[in-house]
């Protein structure tokens, strides 16, 4: 159906715009920007901060440009004086109940109420300071999150990040009048409830009461104690994101630079997550061979399909809760930090000579679900926590500062071995459907001897940010080991963020649909959009995230990655085989379930 | 102006020669939009506080393309001084079920609910019957038209429309921004008329005896009489029908104890008016609107204390979503006890006021948006006991 045009005129400038535009969008079309705290790309619109307020001639009262539809005729204000006066008290009124305390707070810089007081230069605290005592106490029960109610502005983008994008609803508002506020399930501390840590509320936070538990000062000690050897890792989708926090443009890779600056910042040994993804790819697609031949010639009606990837943590602990009966689908296969871990303080250790208790892990994650991930009772299987910190994107940006290193000038560098090669297959599993297409990659190889039949390698209809995605491919002229695929047709399934899992959970839970495989990201876009990443996020930032990681691919001459050489490596000199008896030992675990509320 | 005198009446409670099965054919031998046109050309406007002209909110919705349509009575009287509609559920919940069935038939609704304050849940039982024996009759007269009886949850919020329909489909009562309108999409999203419990009565009076006989009383601008609810320092405290468009001077003649200082017309929300504005303010659209709460206030009362209960009041019963309103009221709250205190200059109490007016453009929905009423004229109107 074909929208119809609106003409209006905002301050005294025509613009004509399609019915059911709101007037903030139209706005934009003029460039006139509009301050705006509740308002979210990513989310339903709420209305409820009133920062965003115009005047529309002939109306008794402001309107919320945010969500208010333009009309034929209209005529707005957005800078009178009736617009700047309200906007002005807003805010006033905003930072009156607010715990303004900028100097010690970790969105000092990066927070979007300070801005707005900064562009309004509030200084003058009108009003009488409503900040209670007992909202001061922060909840720092969550290895990932911490929950700051003094910093609290109600937009309830957090609540509605947490139920329309995650189907989670850990955080909900509760109570009215002056005792409303955001709340757990009966103000229980947040690791008591069913909060996944994927820290996509923390990502929607206009201010600092959502923000990730930083480990950064604890990460400078490890470094600075001359009898560590410290490890850092970095996980596929930091390295196109982190240079937002640096100053680059949108959608840079900056690889070879991070590289650089992990060395300054005076890590023992740079390495990446990448090795681990690729080699989780073969333990996966394995598992995945293994499973498809109990079930297709064992007949073996224990085994569960479809699989799920296991990747994610907050997936993880999101099946745990909701979906408890189905964790025997999920695949065994540690997440490619875990394994990471895991070798680092065995493998790695033996092989540079290397004290395992001496060593520390850092990994660099997109991530706060891997903050608590790393914590979990499950993830000690070097005999020690396998790994040690985990630090989001923006807290290894603020660390870069902090060591007064010019990213932009840096050099690039590469990864030291022998845990530091990757393929473009491992780049992928950055964005939503990477690890789909990186296992296809594999598996349809390893089982048909050839490479996936598209073309450059490039799986197109497991890419892109639908909220699922489906797939099939035909598995003709196997090889002789495989003759129980031969005509089988595997039917794959892709859903990013938890609201859209869910749809795929149920379908399966019900019977309504039969894959074989299904990769589930907790985080919109998959990593790219991850909980750990530079904030602000919206749908064209992590388009533009998603193409660099695409073209990192691209560029690259190994893509596949059963071809990368240390991956063989480790096969012949450690592990011996997928699935052996050091990958059962190392890579992989079980969950267990948890309550649902 | 066009005034009145003050006259009592009584079409709200009267029983003599009102048999709704009767007034239901008769309404159904007519279109519906017949029926909307008698009601638009009655002058009838809502009894719930807003004032919208009920034959338009009907129109708007029988206009709308939709095959579910509701009618929605809201019972959630919430505003402080007001107990009418407790009363007319309990003595003559008929006339409010006959004028739902109008309305359903007008703009063709097959179902209506009834939004019931929860502290009224002692008239559950009873009402439930009644609504069970009427839904028997229409089913009898095979109208397709069925009543639900739902109960509220205590919050005053809920009494505004939007959140009403938000608690109703269960989630918490936060209004929702407007447009869209509830003509348009209202209870699940669908065209919905809401009206006042009294307003429906006086759609089935109108219905009953025709526009013309609802005309007969009132002003231009304020058709008919109005169901009041007198409290305070009166002897004659109680529930009272009233011809609109009375200056408020007689109406105090009448009910106050001689020695009146102020009426908050209007309840919580509404405006207080000081003796010296008695004879120039009327009763009815053109002057104070009101949902019918007149609290009196003698002598004896301290202004500050009546404002202080009502900042109270919205501080606590303000959904809490958006900004004006939750914290202005927490403000214009603790800005006048610091005035008392001496903790700010009196001429705070300007800072306050325009932070009233903000309240009064900028907030979401009428409940922040009427704090002003109080709080302005109050201040404006008794400065001296505020500070002193
Ligand atoms: C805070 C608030 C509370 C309200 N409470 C009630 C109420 O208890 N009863 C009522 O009829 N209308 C109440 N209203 C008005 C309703 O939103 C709505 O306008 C009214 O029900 C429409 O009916 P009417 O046109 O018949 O007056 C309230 C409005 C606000 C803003
Ligand atoms: S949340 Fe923003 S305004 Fe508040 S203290 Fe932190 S930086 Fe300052
Ligand atoms: S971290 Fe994720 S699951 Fe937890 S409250 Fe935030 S959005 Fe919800
Ligand atoms: S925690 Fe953050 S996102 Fe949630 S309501 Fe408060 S300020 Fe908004
Ligand atoms: S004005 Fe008050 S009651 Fe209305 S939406 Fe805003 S906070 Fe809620
Ligand atoms: S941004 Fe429009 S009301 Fe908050």
């Amino acid at each position: 159906m074909s929208k119809y045009l609106v003409n209006l005129k905002i301050n005294n400038i025509p613009v004509t715009v399609e019915e059911g535009t709101t007037i903030l969008d139209a706005a934009k079309k003029l460039n006139f920007s509009i301050p705006t705290l509740c308002y979210h790309e990513d989310l339903s619109v709420a209305g409820n901060c009133r920062v965003c307020l115009v005047e529309v001639s002939g109306a008794r009262n402001l309107a919320a440009s945010c969500a208010t539809p333009v009309s034929e005729g209209m005529e707005v204000f957005t800078n009178s004086k009736n617009v700047r006066t309200s906007r002005k008290h807003v805010v006033e009124l905003l930072l009156s109940e607010h715990n303004a305390d900028c100097t010690k707070c970790f969105k000092n810089g990066h927070c979007e109420l300070q801005d707005l007081a900064s562009a309004y230069r509030i200084g003058d605290h009108v009003f009488i300071d409503l900040v209670k005592p007992k909202d001061k106490v922060i909840d720092i029960s969550s290895p990932s999150i911490c929950k700051d109610d003094s910093k609290c502005i109600r937009c309830q983008r957090c609540v509605r990040t947490c139920a329309e994008l995650q189907a989670v609803s850990a955080l909900a508002v509760c109570h009215k009048g002056d005792h409303q506020r955001i709340s757990t399930f009966l103000g229980k501390p947040m690791h008591e409830v069913v909060c996944t840590n994927c820290g996509q509320c923390i990502n929607r936070c206009p201010t600092g009461a959502l923000t990730e538990r930083s480990y950064i000062e604890e990460v400078w000690e490890a470094i600075n104690d001359l009898g560590k050897h410290v490890v850092v890792q970095t996980a596929p989708a930091v390295r196109v994101a982190l240079g937002e926090d640096l100053g680059m443009e949108l959608g840079t890779r900056v690889t070879g630079k991070m590289v650089s600056a992990l060395r300054h910042v005076g890590f023992d040994s740079v390495l990446d997550t990448d090795f681990t993804a690729d080699l989780t790819i073969l333990e996966e697609g394995n598992e995945l061979l293994r499973r498809l031949k109990k079930v297709l010639v064992d007949k073996d009606e224990t085994v569960a399909l479809p699989m799920f990837t296991s990747c994610s943590p907050g997936w993880i602990k999101y099946i745990e809760h909701m979906f408890s009966e189905q964790l025997p689908n999920l695949s065994t296969c540690k997440s490619p930090q875990q394994m990471f871990g895991a070798l680092a303080k065995t493998y790695y250790a033996q092989r540079k000579n290397i004290n395992p208790k001496n060593m520390v892990v850092v990994s660099i994650m997109p991530c706060t679900a891997k903050k608590f991930e790393s914590g979990r009772p499950e993830m000690r299987d070097s005999g020690y926590q396998d790994v040690d910190y985990v630090l989001t994107t923006r807290e290894l940006a603020m660390m870069i500062k902090q060591a007064g290193i010019d990213f932009s000038k840096l050099d690039e560098d590469g990864y030291d071995t022998i845990m530091g090669d990757s393929t473009g297959a491992a780049v992928i599993f950055g964005s939503t459907g990477g690890v789909m297409e990186a296992a296809l990659r594999t598996v349809y190889e390893v089982v048909t001897g050839r490479e996936v039949p598209f073309t450059n390698l490039n799986i197109v209809p497991v890419r892109g940010m639908e909220g699922v995605k489906e797939a099939r491919i035909m598995l003709k002229d196997v090889k002789p080991d495989f003759s129980y695929l031969e005509g089988v047709e595997v039917s794959v399934a892709i859903a990013h963020g938890l609201s859209n899992a869910k749809k795929i959970m149920e379908a399966v839970r019900d019977g309504k649909a039969t894959y074989h495989f299904v990769e589930v990201m907790a985080c919109p876009g998959g990593c790219l959009g991850g909980g750990g990443q530079p904030i602000p996020t919206s749908p064209d930032i992590r388009k533009k995230r998603a193409e660099a990681i695409y073209s990192e691919d691209e560029g690259l001459i190994r893509r596949k990655s059963h071809e990368n050489p240390e991956v063989l490596q480790i096969y012949k000199e450690f592990l011996i085989e997928p699935l052996g008896h050091k990958s059962h030992d190392l890579l992989h675990t079980h969950y267990k379930p948890r309550k649902r509320y | 102006m066009e005034t009145n005198v003050l006259k009592k009446v009584d079409i709200i409670f009267d029983i003599t020669d009102c048999d709704y099965l009767k007034i239901l054919d008769r309404c159904m031998s007519k279109t519906q939009d017949e029926v909307i046109l008698d009601i638009i050309d009655s002058g009838l406007k809502g009894r719930g506080g807003a004032g919208f002209p009920t034959g338009l909110k009907w129109k708007f919705t029988k206009n709308e393309d939709s095959d579910v349509k509701y009618v929605i009575c809201n019972a959630d009287e919430g505003e402080p001084g007001t107990f009418k509609d407790r009363e007319i559920l309990d003595r003559v919940p008929e006339k409010v079920f006959t004028g739902m069935a109008i309305c359903g038939y007008a703009i063709g609704a097959k179902e209506g609910y009834i939004y019931l304050r929860g502290e009224y849940n002692f008239l559950k039982k009873n009402l439930q019957a009644k609504i069970d024996l009427f839904n028997k009759q229409t089913i009898e007269k095979n109208f397709d038209f069925t009543i639900f009886l739902r109960s509220g949850s205590g919050a005053y919020i809920c009494g505004e429309e939007s959140a009403l329909f938000e608690s109703m489909e269960g989630f918490r009562g936060e209004p929702r921004n407007k447009p869209p309108y509830p003509t348009i999409a209202g209870y699940n999203w669908k065209p919905t008329v809401i009206n006042n419990v009294e307003t429906l009565v006086y759609v089935s009076m109108i219905c009953n005896l025709g526009p013309d006989k609802f005309k007969e009383l009132g002003t231009k601008d304020s058709r008919g009489s109005k169901v009041f609810s007198v409290s305070g320092d009166t002897p004659n405290a109680g529930i009272y029908e009233i011809e609109l468009g009375m200056p408020l001077e007689q109406f105090v003649d009448a009910f106050g104890d001689g020695d009146t200082k102020a009426v908050q017309v209007g309840g919580a929300s509404g405006h207080c008016v000081p003796r010296k504005n008695f004879n120039d303010t009327i009763i009815g659209f053109e002057g104070i609107p009101t949902g019918g709460s007149m609290m009196i206030f003698n002598s004896s009362r301290s202004m500050y204390n009546v404002l202080h209960d009502y900042l109270e009041f919205f501080t606590e019963e303000s959904c809490g979503q958006c900004t004006p309103c939750r914290v202005g009221c927490q403000q214009l709250l603790k800005g006048i006890e610091a005035v008392k205190k001496g903790d700010r200059k009196p001429s705070y109490l300007e800072e306050l006021k325009k932070l009233a007016l903000t309240m009064k453009s900028a907030a979401k929905c009428g409940l922040g948006q009427s704090v002003a009423n109080p709080f302005n004229s109050i201040i404006d109107n008794f400065r001296e006991e505020i500070i002193y």
